[in-house]
C-alpha cells in the first residue's frame, strides 16, 4: 500500500501535480505487481494462472473538506480543543479520511492520549464510550504494518468516529487508552495477544484469549490458519488456507 | 473392581452383565461439560419437551468424581483441553463419553489453532453425535444408543477377552474395509444393491457389538 | 487479639499458633469472637483464601473462569479468565468469503446468532454501498427474525439466572417458552440455532406457508406465558432478597466499562441503538425502551423481562407488514445477480432441498445465470477496499462488526466488537466487597455468552 498522502498542500506544489489524486495515481503506476508462481505453478495443481497473482491495493486518499453530516463540526470542535491545549491538530492527525459514512482519524501515535482526552472530556465532542480496540495487521504497508483502530461513540450528541493508529513491525508500541477509557483493558491484552501489539503503560499486558505459554500472535497475517488435513476414507482435504483459492 | 473380578465366566455371568447393565445404564448421571452452542442444546434437552428426566439424568453431576458420562458438548479449545483431561481423570471407572456435535467429534468448521480437532484426541469417546448443533432428539437417540452399550457392557473375564479382540481386531483393519458391524442390529446399511459398502451407523465408531475402548 | 488481661470464663483470646489463628470458644462468650472477627486487625492476610471458580462450573455461563479471593464470606478479589473457548473465528473468515463468513460469525455468541449475522451483514453491505437495494421484505423479516431471537435469549438468560441462583422452576419455564420460539426459527431459517440466514444482500428465503399464522398464534399465547415467568419470580422474596442491591454498577461506572445494554438500561440511561442509531428500518416501528433506576441484579431481570414484551409488539408489527402480500412475490434477496445469493432451497422430489427450479433455470435457461451461481459460489462477491463498523442491539448490548476489505471475495479482517467480552470486565467491579453468591448474581445478571467473549 502507498504511503499515506499528506492533505495538499506544499509539496504538491512542488511537484507540479495539484490533486491528491494525480499524486496517487503517479505513485500507483510506479509500484510494481508482484507476480509470483503463475502458469505451471506445482503445488496446488491450479493452472489458471491467477494463482499466484498479488493484486495493488489502492492508497489511501485524504478526503477533502467539507466532509458532510456532523464531520465537519466534530473536526473543527477537535481542531479547536487540541489547538487551545497546545497540540497541533495537523501534526497529530496526518490523514482524515471519510467513507461508507464513517469519520476516520489517522492519528499518530505520540498523540493519541492527547486526542483520545480531547475527544472525551471536551463537551462539543464528548465521545463517552470507546468500543474497544480491533487490531489490524497490513504486512504490505511498510513501515506502518499494525493498525488499532478504536470505535468511539458519544451518547450525548449520538455520533460515532473511529480513530485509527499505526505503528511499524520493527517498533510494535501504541500508549495504552486504559487510563482514559477503562474498556480498553481486556480489548488491549486482546490486540496485543492477537497482534503483538504492545500498548504502553497498560496494568497488565498479558494473554487473554489465547493460553498463557502460547508462542506467536494468531491473527497476524504471517501466523498460519493451523489447520490440518480432514482425512477420509481414502482421501483427504487440505486445511483451509491450503485449499485452491478462487480469488 | 472387587466384585468382577471375582465372577465366573459363563451363563451366570451373563445373566449378571445384563443386570448390571440394567442397573448401571439406568442411572446414568452425566457431568455435562457444556462448552458452547452444543451446551445450549444439552440444556433444552433438560428442558421440558426433550426430557432427560426420562432416563433419570437430569440429576447432571456437577462434581466430575459422581459422574458416570461425559457429554462433551462444544468446541474444546487449546487452553481448554487440559481441564477436559483432568475432569475426565477424575469420574470413576466406569465412564463413558459422548462427543456431542462436529466440533467435539472432529473439530468442526473450525479447523485451525485454536481448536483440539476432535476431543478424541484427549479422551476416549464411545459415542460420536454429528450435528451444529444436534438437535436435543438427536442427542436423545445417541443417549439411548449409548444405553445399549452400557447394558451389554461385559464384566470380567468376558471384557478381558473382548477388549482383546477388538484390539486385535483394529489392528489388522484396513482403511477402506466394513467394519465388524452387524448391520440388522444398527437397522441400516442393509441394502445389497449398492455399489458402495453398507453404510455403518454413523453415530457409533464401530457396530453395537464392539462396546467401548479397550483400556 | 489484644486485651488478654480481661477475665471471661472460658477465655476467648484467640492464640497465634503455627496453624493460624486459633480460636478457643468456652461457651458464653460468643459475643467475643465475633467482635473478635469484625475487628480490624481480623483482616489479616492469612485469612485470605484464593478459590478457583471453573472454568468447568455449573454455575457459570459457560467456559468462564473466576479466581476469587475471600476473605470468609467476602470477595476482595476477582479477577475473570476466559480464553477457554477461543476459537479463531475472525480469522478463519479471513479464508472463507464473504457470504461463508456468516456460517462462522453467527457461532460467535450462539444464544443471539442473528444479531452476529445481521452486524457482519449490515457491515458489508455498507461497504459494497448497497444498502439502499435491500428489499424491503428482507429488512422485515431480519427485524422480526432478531426479535425472536432476542426473546428466545432472554428466555435463556432468565432461565440460567434463576437455574444458577437455586431457582429451578423458572429454567423449566423459560425453556418451555424457548422451545416455541426456536420452533418458529426452525419454521422460518430451517435451524434451530446458528441459522446462517441473514446473508449479505438479504436474507435466504421466504417465510414458508403457515408461517403467519404460527407467528400470530405466538404473539398471541406468549404475553400470557411470559406473565406466569414474572408471577412466579416478580415478587418473591427469595429472589428479591438475592438480587435487589446486588451487582451494582451506575451509569458512570458503566460509561467508563463501555458496558451497554440491559445493565445500561437498567442503571438509567435509556440507551438503545434501535432507537438512537436506527437500522433496518426501525424508526418505523412502535415500541419503547425499559429503563430501571436501580442499578442492581434485579433491576436488570425486569429490564429482560420488558424487553420481551416490546419485541413481541414488534413481532406483531412485522407480522403486519409481511402478511400484507403473497409469500414469495416480493424479493427477500438483493436484485443485483453479482451479490445476491443465487439458490433458494426447496424440497426436491428426492425429500432434499435442493432447489430444482433455480436448477432448472441456471442448466437450461440462462447462461448469465449460470455464471453468476458459478461465480458466486466459487469466488464469492468482490467488495470494495476499505473499512465499516455497524452496531446492533443485541440482547447483551452493541454488537459491532468492523470489517475490513482489501477489494478481495475475502474478508481482509473482520473484528466481532462483542458486549459480553466487554461487559464481563465489569464483573470485578460487581462483585468485588460482596459475598460469594453474589458473584454467581452478578456473572448471572451481566448474562455473558461465552462463545462471544472469546470467539
Amino acid at each position: 500500500m502507498a504511503e499515506v498522502t499528506s492533505q495538499g498542500g506544499e509539496n504538491d506544489q512542488q511537484n507540479g501535480a495539484t490533486d491528491p489524486a494525480a499524486i496517487a495515481g503517479r505513485e500507483r503506476l510506479a509500484e510494481q505487481v508482484q507476480r509470483t508462481g503463475m502458469f505451471g505453478a506445482g503445488d496446488t495443481g491450479d493452472t489458471s494462472g491467477y494463482g499466484g497473482l498479488k493484486v495493488r491495493r489502492a492508497p489511501l486518499l485524504a478526503s477533502p473538506r467539507p466532509y458532510g453530516s456532523y464531520f465537519d463540526e466534530l473536526a473543527d470542535s477537535l481542531e479547536s480543543a487540541m489547538n487551545a491545549a497546545g497540540t497541533s491538530y495537523d501534526a497529530a492527525i496526518p490523514l482524515v479520511v471519510v467513507s461508507n459514512g464513517e469519520l476516520t482519524l489517522y492519528v499518530r501515535r505520540e498523540h493519541l492520549l492527547s486526542v483520545a482526552s480531547q475527544l472525551r472530556d471536551h463537551p462539543d465532542l464528548s465521545f463517552e464510550m470507546c468500543l474497544g480496540v480491533s487490531g489490524v495487521h497490513y504486512p504490505d504497508d511498510a513501515g506502518a504494518e499494525l493498525h488499532a483502530v478504536y470505535h468511539l461513540l458519544s451518547i450525548t450528541h449520538n455520533r460515532r468516529v473511529r480513530v485509527e493508529v499505526t505503528a511499524p513491525d520493527a517498533d510494535p508500541h501504541v500508549p495504552s487508552l486504559v487510563d482514559i477509557y477503562p474498556t480498553n483493558d481486556w480489548h488491549e491484552r486482546e490486540t496485543w495477544d492477537f497482534f503483538g501489539l504492545i500498548f504502553d503503560g497498560h496494568p497488565a499486558l498479558t494473554r487473554i484469549e489465547m493460553p498463557d505459554d502460547w508462542r506467536g500472535h494468531p491473527q497476524r497475517k504471517d501466523y498460519p490458519l493451523g489447520g490440518i488435513p480432514v482425512e477420509y476414507r481414502g482421501a483427504t482435504i487440505p486445511p483451509p488456507d491450503e485449499r485452491r483459492s478462487y480469488e | 473392581m472387587g466384585i468382577e473380578d471375582k465372577l465366573p465366566s459363563g451363563v451366570l455371568l451373563t445373566t449378571v452383565e445384563q443386570l448390571v447393565g440394567y442397573a448401571r445404564k439406568s442411572s446414568v448421571w452425566p457431568a455435562t461439560f457444556g462448552l458452547a452452542c452444543c451446551a445450549i442444546e444439552l440444556m433444552s434437552t433438560g428442558g421440558p419437551r426433550h426430557d432427560l428426566a426420562r432416563f433419570g439424568m437430569e440429576r447432571a453431576s456437577n462434581t466430575p468424581r459422581q459422574a458416570d458420562l461425559m457429554i462433551v458438548a462444544g468446541r474444546v479449545s487449546q487452553k481448554m483441553a487440559p481441564v477436559l483431561r483432568q475432569i475426565y481423570d477424575q469420574m470413576s471407572e466406569p465412564k463413558w463419553v459422548i462427543s456431542m456435535g462436529v466440533c467435539a467429534s472432529s473439530g468442526g468448521m473450525f479447523n485451525n489453532y485454536a481448536i483440539v480437532q476432535g476431543v478424541d484426541h484427549i479422551v476416549p469417546v464411545d459415542i460420536y453425535l454429528p450435528g451444529c448443533p444436534p438437535r436435543p432428539e438427536m442427542l436423545l437417540d445417541a443417549i439411548v444408543k449409548l444405553h445399549d452399550r452400557i447394558q451389554n457392557m461385559k464384566l470380567g473375564v468376558d471384557r478381558e477377552r473382548e477388549v482383546t479382540e477388538l484390539e486385535e481386531a483394529r489392528l489388522r483393519r484396513l482403511p477402506l474395509e466394513p467394519s465388524l458391524a452387524q448391520p440388522e442390529r444398527a437397522g441400516i446399511g442393509t441394502r445389497t444393491d449398492l455399489p458402495y459398502p453398507a453404510q455403518q451407523d454413523l453415530l457409533q465408531p464401530e457396530g453395537v457389538h464392539e462396546a467401548g475402548w479397550p483400556r | 487479639m489484644t486485651a488478654p488481661s480481661e477475665s471471661r470464663t472460658g477465655g476467648s483470646s484467640p492464640q497465634d499458633s503455627t496453624e493460624g489463628r486459633v480460636y478457643d470458644v468456652g461457651g458464653a462468650d460468643w459475643d467475643d469472637v465475633v467482635a473478635a472477627a469484625q475487628s480490624p486487625d481480623f483482616q489479616s492476610s492469612d485469612e485470605r483464601m484464593v478459590v478457583n471458580m471453573g472454568p468447568q462450573h455449573p454455575s457459570t455461563h459457560g467456559v468462564l473462569r473466576l479466581i476469587l479471593t475471600l476473605d470468609g464470606e467476602t470477595v476482595t478479589e476477582l479477577r475473570p479468565v476466559i480464553g477457554y473457548l477461543h476459537t479463531g473465528i475472525e480469522k478463519n473468515m479471513e479464508f472463507r468469503t464473504w457470504t461463508q463468513g456468516v456460517t462462522f460469525c453467527t457461532r460467535a455468541d450462539y444464544l443471539a446468532p442473528l444479531f452476529n449475522e445481521a452486524a457482519y451483514c449490515l457491515a458489508v453491505e455498507k461497504l459494497l454501498g448497497v444498502e439502499a437495494e435491500i428489499p424491503e421484505r428482507a429488512t422485515v423479516l431480519r427485524v422480526l427474525l432478531m426479535e425472536l431471537n432476542r426473546i428466545g435469549s432472554h428466555l435463556t438468560a432468565v432461565g440460567t439466572f434463576g437455574l444458577e441462583i437455586g431457582a429451578t422452576t423458572v429454567f423449566i419455564y423459560g425453556m418451555r417458552e424457548r422451545e416455541k420460539t426456536l420452533d418458529l426459527l426452525e419454521l422460518i431459517t430451517g435451524l434451530r440455532m446458528n441459522n446462517a440466514y441473514i446473508r449479505p444482500g438479504g436474507v435466504s428465503q421466504d417465510l414458508p406457508a403457515g408461517a403467519i399464522e404460527r407467528l400470530r398464534e405466538y404473539v398471541r399465547i406468549m404475553p400470557g406465558l411470559l406473565g406466569e415467568i414474572r408471577a412466579l419470580f416478580d415478587a418473591a422474596p427469595v429472589f428479591l432478597a438475592r438480587t435487589k442491591n446486588v451487582a451494582y454498577l451506575d451509569v458512570t461506572g458503566c460509561m467508563a466499562l463501555g458496558v451497554t445494554g440491559p445493565i445500561l438500561r437498567a442503571a438509567g440511561l435509556p440507551w438503545d441503538l434501535r432507537k438512537s442509531q436506527p437500522y433496518c428500518g426501525y424508526e418505523t416501528y412502535e415500541f419503547d425502551v425499559p429503563t430501571r433506576t436501580t442499578c442492581d441484579a434485579y433491576g436488570r431481570y425486569i429490564v429482560r423481562m420488558d424487553e420481551m414484551e416490546q419485541s413481541l409488539r414488534i413481532i406483531a408489527q412485522c407480522v403486519d407488514r409481511l402478511s400484507g402480500v403473497p409469500i414469495g412475490s416480493q424479493p427477500v434477496m438483493i436484485e443485483d445477480k453479482k451479490i445476491g445469493w443465487p439458490a433458494k432451497l426447496a424440497l426436491g422430489p428426492d425429500g432434499l432441498g435442493n432447489s430444482p427450479d433455480h436448477i432448472a433455470h441456471i442448466m437450461s435457461q440462462s447462461m448469465e445465470a449460470l455464471i453468476h451461481h458459478f461465480k458466486l459460489v466459487t469466488e464469492g462477491f468482490r467488495v470494495p477496499a476499505g473499512q465499516s463498523y455497524v452496531g446492533v442491539e443485541s440482547p447483551r448490548g452493541e454488537l459491532g462488526c468492523h470489517a475490513v476489505s482489501d477489494g478481495g471475495t475475502r474478508p481482509y479482517r473482520v473484528h466481532l466488537r462483542d458486549p459480553s467480552f466487554t461487559n464481563l470486565q465489569s464483573v470485578s467491579v460487581m462483585a468485588e466487597g460482596g459475598l460469594v453468591a453474589d458473584v454467581i448474581v452478578a456473572v448471572a445478571s451481566i448474562d455473558p455468552v461465552l462463545g462471544g467473549v472469546d470467539r
